[in-house]
């Protein structure tokens, strides 16, 4: 096909489909009513016709919600490349310099498995230590599947919270990394290694072009979690009409002391991606789990992983990688007590 | 000519290869395809962001998995 008729369609196509979408988003609810009520004739009321309508509706919500919001991430991150969030870093002070990482780190691209040549390319190139685990701890925790299923599942509010603490947690954690000067603990082959010249030129995108990085986004990350948004929300669906309420409310209610220490305990080892604990977190809240617990739960699961740990066994020595287990998930206990008390 | 694939072995470094595999195949030209995992020679070339591809030691993409058409692109764009 003709280069520039594949270009031109990228521009075009967008206007085409974002009026579709807003008018079956706008009638999502209505469409699944109608399933349930009419063409299925079920019973309201009942349990198997709560869940189904449950799942009916959120399933191509969440993934309607997903597709848009990744489409546009993936335009904006095609400003951001991992080699100029290093120039913006490179010697910055403490404390800005945290800030500033935790906040591109929301941005820049990332994937936990490339997490081993950023952190060579970051310290090697001067980026203080505490200000790479700034950007090490934000990027896989506020990514955009989490923040657009706690939108789509909880509302803005807690949206926004878990996005505030998680960069405020980004900052401290990084902040106090730096500041215990722990560079020892880093493999020594680390600082010796050559970081080789970067030979990428940076060439100047045109609009469609960002476009089509937004149409990769959503292809490869929507490709990827669909699976996990379904199985989610069927759970959620079934625990949904079925699990009494409160079930979960002397377990995981704020009444109980140890609930937010346990819930991390059990998040850090529990591998899943947002796409899959946060539609089951969402029935927890409902069956009587408090904001502070849950909050506490996603963050651990979500931030906090454990494959990604032993990815940075090849970087990091054993008791860096146990204080920054340590400091990060002390700053979700923090984070989990402190929602427990105001809500 | 010669192709490198740069990738610590996570998924995303896989399916870049086989897309340039496929590319290649679909193009019908000679070409080495190599996978380069030791993360030492990856730092090597300056990438950040794996999976990256490098072509005759240039780095030609780095931190995606683009299709298998604009790989094409590519491939022709650094032959040239």
């Amino acid at each position: 096909m003709d280069k520039s008729l594949n270009l031109k369609r990228n521009i075009w196509l967008p206007l085409l489909i974002l009026p579709l979408w807003y008018l079956v988003y706008r009638y999502l609810q209505t469409m699944s009513d109608w399933l349930i009520d009419t063409a299925f004739n079920m019973k309201p009321g009942q349990h198997l016709t709560e869940a189904l309508r449950f799942f009916i509706f959120e399933v191509p919500k969440v993934l309607m919600l997903l597709a848009l919001i990744i489409f546009f991430v993936g335009i904006i991150r095609s400003y951001f490349s991992a080699e100029n969030t290093r120039k913006m870093l490179e010697g910055k002070s403490t404390f800005a310099g945290n800030v500033l990482a935790s906040l591109l780190g929301i941005v820049t691209p990332f994937c936990s498995c490339s997490a081993i040549p950023l952190f060579l390319g970051f310290v090697e190139s001067g980026v203080p230590l505490g200000v790479t685990f700034s950007f090490l701890i934000a990027a896989p925790m506020i990514n955009e599947v989490a923040v657009v299923l706690l939108f789509g599942l909880f509302g803005w509010k807690v949206a926004l919270i878990y996005v505030v603490t998680g960069l405020l947690i980004a900052i401290i954690a990084g902040y106090i990394i730096g500041r215990l000067k722990l560079e020892h603990w880093v493999q020594d082959w680390v600082y010796k290694t050559k970081l080789g010249k970067s030979a990428e030129e940076e060439e100047k995108l045109k609009i469609s072009e960002r476009l089509r990085f937004g149409y990769e986004a959503v292809r490869e990350i929507v490709g990827k979690v669909w699976i996990y948004v379904i199985i989610g929300i069927a759970v959620g669906a079934g625990a949904h009409g079925y699990i009494p309420q409160d079930f979960m409310a002397s377990l995981m209610g704020s009444s109980n002391w140890y609930s937010v220490p346990l819930s991390i305990l059990i998040g850090v080892p529990l591998y899943s991606n947002a796409a899959g604990i946060v539609p089951i977190v969402s029935v927890l809240i409902e069956k009587g789990a408090s904001l502070g617990t849950s909050l506490a739960f996603m963050m651990a699961v979500i931030g906090l992983s454990l494959p990604e740990m032993i990815i940075l066994k090849k970087v990091l020595k054993l008791p860096l990688i146990l204080t920054f287990i340590g400091i990060v998930a002390s700053g979700i206990m923090i984070v989990g007590y402190l929602f427990n008390f105001i809500f | 000519m010669n192709i490198k694939v740069l990738g610590t072995g996570c998924a995303r470094c896989k399916s870049l290869e086989q897309a340039t595999r496929s590319a290649v195949k679909e193009m019908g030209i000679e070409v080495e395809i190599e996978k380069e995992e030791d993360i030492v020679k990856i730092m090597g070339y300056g990438v950040m962001h794996t999976p990256a591809l490098v072509i005759n030691e240039k780095i030609a993409l780095s931190g995606r998995v683009p299709s298998v058409a604009e790989l094409k692109e590519v491939i022709t764009k650094y032959l040239s």
